[in-house]
C-alpha cells in the first residue's frame, strides 16, 4: 500500500496543478485574510481567526475536488487501473493509498496558513491575546472536513472516465453536505426537522470544533462520513471491472 | 504451477463472449492462445487475471482459485495487459522500482537492474515512459510482468508494434521464459506462434476451436502450414 500512496503522491507533486491550486487557494486564503475590507482582520479590530474560518470551507470545495478529481478517472481514461489490480494488493488498499496521498496534499496546502495564526498572534495587543484553544480546535476541524471532502472526491472520480465531470460533480455535493443540508432546515415547511438535519449537516459538527472543544460525537460524524464515502467508493471499483 | 481452465464463460447481456471453454497450461511450455479478432482471448486472458468476473466457470492458478484466492494467484503471476497501459508521467525505473514494491521484493534495486537488462532497456531506462517509443514500451511491459520472477506468464500480444529486430529478441525472450514458467501469449500472428509456442489454443466466437501440441495439430489437420490450419478452423 506504501508503495501505491508514494506514486500516488509523486504523481500529484509531478503536476503543475497541484501547486497551481495550492497556490491559488493560499492567494485567494490570504486575500480574504488581510486585503479584501469585508472580511480582513486588519479592518475587523480582533485578533481571531473566526471569519477565516468560516472561509477556508468554501475554498476546500473548490481545492479538493481539484486534487482528487484524477485519482480514479485518469486511471480509467488511461486504462492503466489494471497495473495496481493484477498486484498483490487488495482494493482498500489502492483506494486507501490514494485517498491518504490526496489528504497529504490537502495538509500541504493548509501549513503555510499557520503563519497566518502567528501574524494575528503578534498582533494583538497585547500580543498572544488569541484564543489558541479556538485556533487549534479549527484546525482539528479544517483537517476533518478536509477528510471528508476528499473522500467524496475520490468516491465521485471513481464514478466517471472524465476528470471535468468528477471536478464538478464533487465540488456540488461537498458544497450540499456542507451548506445545503443546514439551508434544507430553514425551509418553512421542513422546520420540525431542523434538528435532525442539523446533526446531519458537516457545517454544525465543523462549527462545534471550532470553538476549541473536541468533542467526540463531531469527529465520529467525520469519520462516518470519510468510512461512508470510502465505502461507495469500494463498491464502484468492486463492481466494475473494467 | 499450471493454470486450469474449466468451462469458463463470459456474458455481456445476451452475447456470449466466451462459451465455456476449459484448457491446461503446465510449466515448461509455452502455450500460444489464437484466433481472430474479437474472438473472446483478450476477454479470457482478463479473466485468468482475476481482473474481470467471468460470468461462469473456473480458473485455477497453481492449485489457487482465482476468484477467491485472488492475492495468492496475483503474488505468481505477471501480467501484460493489451495495448501496454503504462503510467506516461513516471521514469521507467522510477516505475518499474514501484511496481517491485507492490511485490515487496528483498532486493529491489537488484531485480530492477535484472529485469532492465533481460528486456534489453538500458539505453532508455533514464528515460520518462512517455518519450519511449512503441518497442520500449512494450519492453516496460514487459518488464513489470517479469520483475517479481513469477510462475505463471500471461502476456496479450507481446510483440504487437515491435519491429523485426526487436521481435526476434522479444521471442527469444519469451522462449527463456517458458522453460521454467507457465506461460500462455495471445498472438494472430501464425509465424509467432509457429516460433515460439509449444502448445496452441484456437478461439473463435468464444469457442475451442483446436486445443492440442503444435505438432499435434499439423498432424491432425494433414497441413504443415499454421495459416492455413487457423484459416480453416476460424473462418
Amino acid at each position: 500500500m506504501y508503495a501505491v500512496f508514494k506514486r500516488e503522491l509523486f504523481a500529484l507533486l509531478n503536476s503543475l496543478m497541484a501547486y497551481i491550486t495550492i497556490g491559488v487557494f493560499l492567494l485567494a486564503a490570504g486575500l480574504l485574510l488581510w486585503v479584501f475590507p469585508d472580511t480582513s482582520v486588519l479592518d475587523y479590530g480582533y485578533a481571531e481567526l473566526n471569519g477565516f474560518f468560516s472561509l477556508i470551507p468554501f475554498l476546500f470545495i473548490f481545492l479538493i475536488p481539484a486534487m482528487t478529481m484524477r485519482s480514479f478517472a485518469e486511471e480509467r481514461r488511461e486504462g492503466t487501473y489494471v497495473l495496481l489490480a493484477i498486484r498483490p494488493i487488495t482494493e482498500w488498499q489502492i483506494i486507501l493509498a490514494k485517498y491518504f496521498a490526496c489528504l497529504a496534499l490537502v495538509l500541504f496546502a493548509l501549513m503555510p496558513t499557520l503563519i497566518y495564526y502567528f501574524s494575528v498572534y503578534h498582533l494583538g495587543l497585547p500580543a498572544g491575546n488569541i484564543d489558541t484553544g479556538a485556533v487549534i480546535g479549527s484546525y482539528i476541524g479544517l483537517l476533518l472536513l478536509g477528510s471528508s471532502f476528499t473522500s467524496v472526491g475520490i468516491f465521485v472520480s471513481s464514478l466517471s472516465k472524465n476528470q471535468v465531470i468528477a471536478f464538478a460533480v464533487a465540488a456540488f455535493i461537498c458544497f450540499i453536505s456542507y451548506t445545503g443540508i443546514d439551508a434544507l432546515g430553514k425551509i418553512l415547511s421542513l422546520q420540525s426537522f431542523e434538528g435532525l438535519l442539523n446533526s446531519m449537516s458537516v457545517n454544525a459538527h465543523y462549527q462545534s470544533l471550532g470553538r476549541g472543544v473536541l468533542d467526540t460525537r463531531d469527529v465520529l460524524y467525520f469519520l462516518t462520513f470519510d468510512v461512508l464515502f470510502l465505502s461507495l467508493t469500494h463498491f464502484v471499483i468492486g463492481g466494475r471491472k473494467w | 504451477m499450471s493454470i486450469e481452465v474449466e468451462s469458463l464463460s463470459k456474458h455481456y447481456g445476451s452475447q456470449i463472449a466466451v462459451n465455456a471453454i476449459s484448457f491446461k497450461a503446465v510449466p515448461g511450455r509455452v502455450m500460444g492462445f489464437l484466433g481472430p479478432n474479437g474472438a473472446g482471448k483478450s476477454t479470457t486472458m482478463k479473466m485468468l487475471t482475476g481482473y474481470l468476473q467471468p460470468s461462469s466457470g473456473k480458473v485455477h492458478v497453481g492449485g489457487f482459485d482465482v476468484l477467491t484466492q485472488g492475492l495468492e494467484v496475483k503474488r505468481i503471476m505477471g501480467y501484460l495487459p493489451e495495448n501496454t497501459p503504462l503510467y506516461s508521467d513516471m521514469y521507467v525505473k522510477e516505475f518499474l522500482n514501484f511496481a517491485g514494491q507492490t511485490y515487496q521484493l528483498m532486493h529491489l534495486s537488484r531485480s530492477v537492474a535484472e529485469v532492465i537488462d533481460r528486456v534489453g532497456l538500458g539505453p532508455e531506462q533514464h528515460k520518462k515512459i512517455g518519450q519511449l517509443s512503441k518497442g520500449y514500451r512494450q519492453r516496460v511491459g514487459l518488464a513489470q510482468a517479469i520483475i517479481h520472477d513469477p510462475r505463471v506468464l500471461i502476456l496479450d500480444e507481446p510483440t504487437s508494434g515491435l519491429d523485426p529486430n526487436q521481435l526476434a529478441g522479444i521471442r527469444k525472450l519469451i522462449k527463456e521464459l517458458g522453460q521454467d514458467k507457465t506461460v500462455i501469449l495471445s498472438t494472430h500472428i501464425m509465424q509467432e506462434a509457429e516460433a515460439v509456442c509449444d502448445d496452441v489454443v484456437i478461439i473463435n466466437q468464444g469457442n475451442i476451436a483446436a486445443n492440442s501440441s503444435l505438432a499435434d495439430l499439423k498432424k491432425d489437420q494433414d497441413s504443415e502450414v499454421l495459416e492455413d490450419i487457423f484459416r480453416k478452423l476460424t473462418a
